[in-house]
């Protein structure tokens, strides 16, 4: 008889980084539908040379560095589509290539690989895209192909443009402002046929996904709600004071607001460990994307705004802890 | 009635209906016990017999040393075959006296049995003053059966300046499979709460005269997932002027410091004992040894012990303490597949052991049996921050940062975010998706900081 002798508990719960990573995959499965619907095969194609060049990244810097090889723990995998969704459809293909590999080679591997990258690789190569490569990341928007409102006029003039775009371009033609508040605009927002980043213009779809990470417990819903709640209520307030020409429902649904807080601000290794550190961690990226939508030199803030947020993330850790049970107050 | 729960914990499948419809079982008189005389929190008893010597059932054969420290008796009437070191189920080797039995059975009872006096009656003898109580149970050993064998009769004395105002029966009992309280509580009812009042009553006078009768409140507490005993003390309860409270079956719900948040709202102070709250928590089996012991005279000698998993017949069995692991799963009738893991206690607390040839300590309350391809030993990564284990922890820590310091051996720093509030529930552990052995960390780390204190 060989008994085995390790340390309690002597279970364990049926869950492993693995099938996080692939279910939360899964979950963007419905706004890859929505892109490859949107924006046409391309969007596709973007999508898995983005996934393959980071599973590659990965094997590569796993190899030299004479690490396990972990590729197919679908950590790659997801930042490959993360990445590839934060591109404009136009992009050339060698751009989801180079991005990737910023990514996990840059912001993770040389961090330690994953569990130690201090911020979100897929947002560390879409930050490293927009620096180097500014104009083939905001030109290159691409017009829904299939657009769900028949009328035209007005905007679409500038329908090339995302809705951020336009009015942070457009802030003083009222004509422009007062197409994109109507309710078209916002049916149009919601269900995801306007310009944008491939996989951020479907607000629906981003939800499906959510709903159902958040329903199975995999992602915290303080994040999302903090989030989008904080952009909501402060937009609609400045709103109020004339200070941008949106409405709160407007900032919500348009750029890359729900694609972000429901898939990239709950990455587990950036954002912080407890709840209440949460709840400051969504409402710090809200207020900072507010700050870079309204005063900032880009339309749309999402992807600094959870940057930044991941820089504050060990802060955020030391300073908020739980209370212990039988803890003096 | 309002389900009660606290903050934290987890949901490990329970697997107790492998056992839990199945009556306590009376295993029969082992030829050969092997008695370790440390059963109990505090400092071993000191053998009080020789080899050769005759030994009756209940004849005492260790002297408890020093105030927290408990006696040990013998559990079959035999000769004393010899007093040598043993392993010992909960960690190394410990001096024991083994025992060859004679097959007379014959008692040595540390009081007069009251039911030849009162037979009719299940109550116990009224006249029983408190420190009476307090020295019949420290003669009888009796220690905490929960699982944590804290001398008794320790916890039945607080300190001068400590009154108890609240008294709790647990029987939470929420370590997936064991079903040894549940069965219990089912089978000997009367006799748990006759107990809690011998318990009560004991604490009226604590030992010392200043927490005078006021123990106020008289709470069992049971989890949601035993309807047949709920059933049976919502009657029984009030006759008894106990308060049922209905616990949510959640892991870890038995567990002192969690169990009199829940039905106080007081919280044990960090370093602290229940009685720094006015509270005493029994576990059922002790309340119920402590009755046999006041009612009959006997001193803890068995007590009873879920064998389950896999073995060929789960089973409730009623075992003399020093009774083999083997001589149990043999009555099971044997192994079901290779035995690779042999855990005494539950799967979340249990102790790993080496070999089946240990025995059977008063704190044992189940035997599980993992087969080989059944073992849950999978290889840890790095921590992903998921957060699974600050959201299981029930004593509010954040397990993964206590890790963190104790891998980098900053012992004190880990001192500071609480590993000394760690209670080694396992509840993170269980939910870490990077299956990393965090209990291991917590050990270790406590470990160290004692050695440096």
């Amino acid at each position: 008889m060989k008994l085995t002798i390790s340390v309690s508990p002597h279970i364990r719960r049926d869950i492993s980084v693995k099938r996080i990573m692939y279910t939360v995959s899964l979950a963007l499965i419905p706004a890859l539908g929505g892109a490859i619907y949107f924006f046409g095969l391309r969007a596709l194609y973007l999508t898995l040379i983005s996934c393959a060049s980071a599973i590659l990244a990965e094997a590569f810097a796993q190899r030299i560095m004479k690490r396990k090889i972990t590729i197919f723990d679908g950590s790659a995998l997801l930042t490959g589509i993360l990445l590839a969704f934060n591109l404009p459809v136009g992009s050339p293909f060698w751009i989801p290539v180079v991005g990737s590999a910023f990514a996990i080679l840059v912001a993770k591997q040389a961090f330690g690989g994953l569990g130690y990258n201090f911020i979100n690789p897929a947002l560390a190569g879409r930050a490293f895209l927009m620096a180097s490569w500014p104009t083939i990341m905001t030109a290159k928007w691409s017009a829904p192909v299939l657009p769900l409102g028949a009328t035209q006029s007005g905007i679409s003039a500038i329908t090339n443009a995302t809705p951020l775009g336009v009015i942070d371009l457009y802030a003083n033609n009222s004509i422009a402002i007062s197409q994109l508040a109507s309710n078209n605009t916002l049916t149009k927002l919601f269900f995801g046929s306007v310009g944008g980043c491939l996989g951020e213009t479907s607000v629906l779809l981003l939800l499906i996904g959510g709903i159902f990470l958040i329903a199975i417990k995999y992602i915290d819903w303080r994040i999302p709600f903090s989030y989008i709640g904080t952009v909501g209520i402060l937009m609609q307030i400045l709103y109020k004071f004339g200070i941008t020409p949106a409405d709160g429902i407007f900032h919500i649904l348009a750029g890359g607001l729900f694609l972000g807080a429901i898939f990239m601000a709950t990455d587990y290794v950036t954002s912080p460990i407890t709840h209440k550190g949460r709840w400051i961690f969504g409402a710090g990226c809200g207020i900072i994307t507010i700050v870079i939508r309204i005063w900032g030199g880009y339309p749309e803030g999402v992807c600094y705004a959870i940057l930044l947020m991941n820089c504050l993330t060990p802060l955020i850790d030391k300073v908020v802890k739980p209370k212990k049970l039988g803890e003096k107050k | 009635m309002r389900v009660k729960s606290f903050s934290g914990g987890v949901h490990p499948r329970e697997f107790k209906y492998l056992t839990s419809k199945k009556p306590i079982e009376k295993i029969p008189t082992p030829k050969i016990v092997i008695i370790p005389l440390s059963q109990h929190t505090g400092a071993p008893a000191k053998p009080i017999v020789k080899p050769k010597d005759k030994v009756k059932i209940g004849t005492k054969i260790g002297e408890p040393q020093g105030h927290i420290s408990a006696g040990v008796h013998s559990t079959i009437s035999g000769t004393v075959r010899s007093i040598e070191p043993w392993t010992h189920p909960a960690g190394p080797t410990v001096l024991s006296v083994i025992i060859e039995s004679d097959g007379a059975d014959e008692w040595k009872r540390l009081i007069k049995p009251d039911y030849e006096s009162r037979s009719s009656t299940m109550g116990v003898d009224e006249s029983l003053t408190p420190f009476q109580i307090i020295d019949i149970v420290k003669r009888a050993g009796i220690v905490g059966l929960g699982g944590a064998a804290f001398p008794t009769h320790v916890k039945l004395s607080p300190p001068k300046n400590k009154s108890i105002d609240t008294i709790i029966l647990n029987g939470s009992e929420c370590e997936p499979y064991l079903t040894a309280d549940h069965r219990l509580m089912l089978e000997k009812p009367y006799e748990i709460l006759e107990g809690g009042k011998l318990i009560a009553r004991a604490l009226c006078a604590g030992g010392t005269s200043t927490s005078g009768g006021n123990a106020k409140k008289k709470y069992i507490a049971i989890e949601e997932n035993k309807p047949d005993v709920i059933k049976k003390f919502k009657k029984l309860a009030p006759e008894f002027r106990f308060e049922l409270c209905i616990m949510r079956t959640k892991y870890p719900q038995g567990s002192e410091k969690q169990l009199i948040k829940v039905i106080t709202n007081k919280e044990v102070p960090s370093g602290g004992l229940p009685f720094d709250v006015g509270v005493c928590v029994q576990n059922v089996g002790t309340s119920f040894a402590i009755y046999e012991a006041c009612k009959l005279g006997k001193p803890l000698i068995e007590r009873v012990v879920t064998v389950t998993g896999n073995v060929k017949e789960p089973k409730n069995l009623l075992v003399r303490i020093g009774t083999l692991f083997k001589d149990l799963i043999e009555f099971c009738s044997g192994y079901d597949g290779e035995p690779g893991k042999i855990i005494m206690g539950g799967p979340m607390m249990g102790i790993a052991q080496s070999s089946d040839e240990v025995p059977v300590v008063k704190a044992t309350s189940g035997i599980l049996v993992q087969k080989v391809n059944k073992l849950s030993l999978p290889e840890d990564i790095p921590c992903i921050r998921c957060g699974s284990c600050v959201k299981a922890c029930p004593m509010g820590l954040l397990p993964s940062k206590i890790k963190d310091y104790v891998k980098a051996s900053k012992f004190e720093e880990a001192k500071v975010i609480g590993i000394l509030d760690c209670i080694e529930c396992g509840s993170c552990a269980w939910a870490c998706p990077s299956k990393i052995n965090l209990i291991h960390y917590f050990k270790y780390g406590k470990l160290m900081l004692q050695k440096t204190s």
